[in-house]
């Protein structure tokens, strides 16, 4: 029905949009999350409690929040808070002094701009990996089935860009496969190439696992062979100078946990 | 046919102010309206130049129908044959004097080449030769005037209307710019419309005035029978004649407040007395003898005008009278002092109202 | 005799105002890598978006004067029902985020939009991805700058000048070509600095609906954006030539009209 499929475009561009605008307005975020007032009264005196602030990558949005709403469930007292962006740019924002208390990066590159700036307290550990996997359209209308379907002619492909973690992962992928393709654009992050093929201006994109799965009503995902060589790790860390480090703690502890685990894997993501 | 070049009927309604006036001009002819502040004589001439939509009546120049609202004529103003001068001129700023005056050619289809030339013609006519390369904001308030003139003559209108053209120029200015005009309006061949609220320019540039008050024609005629027998107040100052209207009977009319002024014109019915100021006379006592206005007066106010003072006394016939330093002096005069006032039946005017 | 000085009230702000501007630009210069400058410089594609930026700001411009100048002008002189609101659309640019911008131009131009599928079954044009795409996109967020400057210009310029065109014989087309426009030149201008400016620094809008191919639609603030994922130098090197060079070529712009006035 078309109006279904109008309403969840909508619905999609609506978050896409917002997690743009997040990304784009580098200075906006932060800061903010951080002033959130804690909920005051903690339950017991060994008992973690007051606000989290949790800085994770945009693709960590939907699995994050249901984590961080469990944890709060399990830990009565405390409060998380999220500030979703590109792991680039919250990276740049904790070496910048940002009060952040976690930090979930979607890439290692992103995660070692923080450990080489001494802005990490102890060594990050990868909680979950994720794998590309081609995007297209319901239906799959040019049958693209392998990579090499995307050098097809009379394909437009969306890639991100190579300084983005999906993009350097994709050229990876196509490197493993031996196939060149010329894409139409570089897209500044994931979720922007996604909506390219969501508003079927292309015809395929490369993206993770877990944006397909989320995307599932309007795309398809096509698994391929060569996405192995281009697995992507998460890293999950405290910050160094995290205002509630113990709660910090709590929260990546939790993250390793099995609940959570079932969370990340339900979106679409691999264990370690 | 009485060689009327235009002949116009200009309704414009604007809700509280209604302007309702027919004007006709003569080919070579200047007509002067004249009028206080706000009487309708902008609106008129914006309404003959099509600036202003008539909501009645219409515009006719020479055989052509320009504006006729009922019929559902309209010409807009880039093609009615009527040249305008602005109050303020409206030279544009970014065009030299010359370019300025070049405009108007070059928009009727004179190529780049003529159009200059013939600018330069009419700058060479308003004495301003040498300043072609000009722009307006170097040139002095009389030349800016005289190249608004040369531009609005340089389309050759068939109808020259002028609005205030000398009320921005200062006094030593307006009156060489008004003898230059005089002798440019004399040599246009078309009609010439001149809105002024100067009597003096009305007086000197114009063959014919039309008064407007409140959007109506009050009075038209030409200077002379304008000046002699004025019919309301304000032509009555702008002459500079004392004017009272009531009911005439055998040599006397009475006035509404029961004064009867004796004149010696035969007049009957509803009728105008006018005098001049320096026809009053003012005594400390009453003065005795022979037949005259006699009357009891209190000093109002007390102004220079000319060599003389001029006194406004009122009673029961206000009046502005004039009278000589020496004669003020000797009588004391001072406002709210207590007076009599004379005016003699010989110097009174009195015509049908 | 004492000079008069600015009152304080005045010059506080004032002065707080110019260093809340020009502060950021001074920690981009105390951050720049002066040492690896020439090399960055000279980097491949680094002068390939800084042509194309160049290039697709004054297309902008250019299609932003011959659509919004008319605009303005209608705005300005042309009474007619539903103006406010018209007043009121012109300025959406302005409010709505760029990268919304960037989804509606998406939804009207795309591939599957609105226009955009006709033009693609009709003429087979498509305009995202393409350098025309990024020409549009600046233009729709640049455009209100201009309107809103030059309809500033034409409501404080005498209308009255133009009834004295109209007198001398100059129809309405005459008149805004040879009166109004030199009139209003220099509002024309001053809009178009602007809206060449906020061409030159758009991303949000561009990035959406032209996307970012180096050498087609990647402009310098794309190229930036990027940078900044993985070299915040690099980022830095290519803010400051962007800068270096827009703000060079509006001052011998500038000084070119001075001359000339």
């Amino acid at each position: 029905m078309p109006e279904t499929r109008d309403v969840s475009v909508r619905a999609r561009w609506t978050s896409i949009v917002l997690a743009a605008v997040t990304v784009a307005s580098l200075t906006a975020c932060g800061s903010d999350s951080a002033n959130t007032a804690a909920t005051g009264a903690s339950a017991s005196p060994n008992a973690v409690s007051g606000p989290i602030t949790v800085f994770a990558a945009a693709s960590l949005t939907g699995s994050f929040t249901q984590i961080g709403k469990d944890f709060e469930a399990a830990n009565p007292g405390t409060t998380v808070t999220f500030s979703f962006a590109g792991s680039s740019a919250l990276a740049t924002q904790i070496n910048q002094g940002a009060p952040a208390d976690v930090f979930a990066s979607a890439a290692p590159a992103n995660m070692k701009t923080v450990t080489d700036a001494g802005n990490a307290d102890g060594t990050p550990e990868t909680f979950v990996k994720n794998q590309l996997v081609i995007v297209v359209p319901k239906g799959n209308p040019k049958n693209i089935t392998t990579l090499a379907g995307l050098a097809q002619p009379g394909v437009k492909v969306a890639l991100c860009a190579p300084q983005v973690p999906c993009g350097a992962a994709a050229q990876k992928a196509l490197q493993a496969a031996n196939v060149t393709v010329t894409p139409v654009t570089q897209e500044q992050d994931v979720k922007a190439a996604l909506s390219k093929v969501t508003l079927g201006e292309v015809d395929a994109a490369l993206v993770y696992r877990t944006d397909a799965k989320a995307a599932a009503s309007d795309v398809e995902g096509v698994e391929f062979p060569e996405s192995a060589s281009a697995i992507n790790e998460y890293p999950i860390v405290v910050v160094k100078n995290a205002p509630n480090k113990a709660g910090a703690q709590a929260f990546v502890a939790y993250v390793l946990s099995e609940p959570a685990k079932k969370v990340l894997t339900d979106a679409g993501f691999q264990a370690p | 046919m009485t060689g009327g070049l235009l002949d116009a009927r200009l309704v414009v309604d604007r809700g509280a102010f209604r302007l309702d006036a027919h004007l006709r001009i003569a080919a070579g002819e200047v007509l002067a309206l004249l009028g206080p502040n706000g009487a309708g004589k902008t609106t008129a001439l914006r309404a003959l130049a099509g600036l202003e939509p008539l909501t009645a009546g219409h515009v006719t120049l020479g055989e052509r129908v320009l504006d006729r609202p009922d019929a559902r004529v309209w010409t807009p103003p880039e093609r009615r044959p009527i040249g305008v001068v602005f109050q303020d001129y409206l030279l544009f700023p970014h065009l030299s004097a010359l370019d300025n005056i070049a405009f108007g050619p070059r928009r009727h289809g004179v190529d780049r080449r003529r159009a200059r030339a013939e600018a330069g013609d009419w700058l060479a006519r308003v004495g301003l030769a040498e300043l072609g390369k000009r722009k307006p904001r170097q040139l002095s308030g009389g030349q800016a005037q005289r190249v608004a003139l040369a531009r609005a003559l340089a389309t050759h209108p068939e109808l020259l209307l002028l609005d205030e053209p000398l009320a921005a120029l200062d006094a030593r200015t307006r009156l060489d710019t008004r003898v230059e005009l005089q002798r440019h309006l004399a040599e246009h061949p078309g009609a010439t419309l001149l809105v002024t609220h100067d009597p003096l320019d009305a007086l000197v540039l114009a063959d014919r005035l039309v008064v407007i008050e409140d959007g109506a024609v009050v009075q038209e005629g030409d200077a002379a029978a304008v000046t002699a027998r004025p019919r309301t107040d304000y032509v009555a100052r702008l002459v500079g004649l004392n004017l009272y209207r009531g009911n005439a009977s055998d040599h006397g009319v009475r006035l509404a407040d029961g004064f009867t002024l004796a004149v010696t014109d035969r007049v009957s019915g509803e009728a105008f007395v006018a005098f001049r100021p320096s026809a009053v006379a003012i005594y400390s006592d009453r003065p005795a003898g022979s037949p005259r206005n006699v009357w009891a007066a209190t000093v109002g106010g007390i102004q220079r005008h000319g060599d003389n003072l001029r006194v406004v006394l009122h009673g029961p016939v206000e009046a502005a009278a004039d009278v000589t330093p020496p004669a003020a002096a000797e009588l004391g005069l001072r406002p709210g002092q207590q007076v009599w006032a004379a005016v003699k039946a010989t110097e009174t005017h009195a015509y049908p109202a | 005799m004492r000079r008069r000085r600015a009152p304080l009230a005045l010059a506080v702000p004032a002065v707080l105002g110019l260093l809340f501007l020009v502060l950021p630009l001074v920690g981009l210069l105390y951050r720049a890598p002066w040492s690896t400058l020439p090399e960055r410089l000279t980097e491949p594609g680094i002068l390939s978006a800084l042509r194309l930026s160049l290039l697709t700001a004054t297309i902008a411009t250019l299609v932003c004067l011959v659509l919004g100048v008319p605009l303005a002008w209608l705005l300005a002189r042309v009474s007619f029902p539903g103006r406010r609101l018209v007043r009121a659309l012109v300025t959406v640019p302005l409010v709505l985020p760029p990268v919304v911008g960037g989804v509606a131009l998406l939804l009207v131009f795309g591939r599957r939009g609105l226009i955009g599928e006709w033009l693609d079954s009709t003429f087979g044009i498509t305009l995202p991805f393409t350098t025309a795409g990024v020409v549009i996109a600046e233009a729709f967020v640049a455009m209100p700058f201009l309107i809103i400057a030059v309809e500033g210009a034409l409501r404080g310029a005498d209308a009255r000048y133009e009834e004295a065109a109209a007198t001398l014989g100059a129809g309405r087309w005459t008149t805004f070509t040879h009166v109004t426009l030199p009139l209003v030149a220099p509002g024309v201008a001053a809009g178009a600095v602007l809206c060449w400016a906020r061409a030159l620094g758009e991303f949000g809008a561009t990035i959406t609906f032209a996307g970012n191919f180096p050498g087609k639609t990647q402009t310098m603030p794309l190229a930036v954006y990027l940078a900044l994922e993985t070299d915040l130098e690099a980022a830095i090197v290519l803010s400051l030539l962007l800068l270096i060079v827009s703000v060079a070529i509006l001052a011998s712009l500038r000084d070119k009209w001075i001359s000339s006035a």
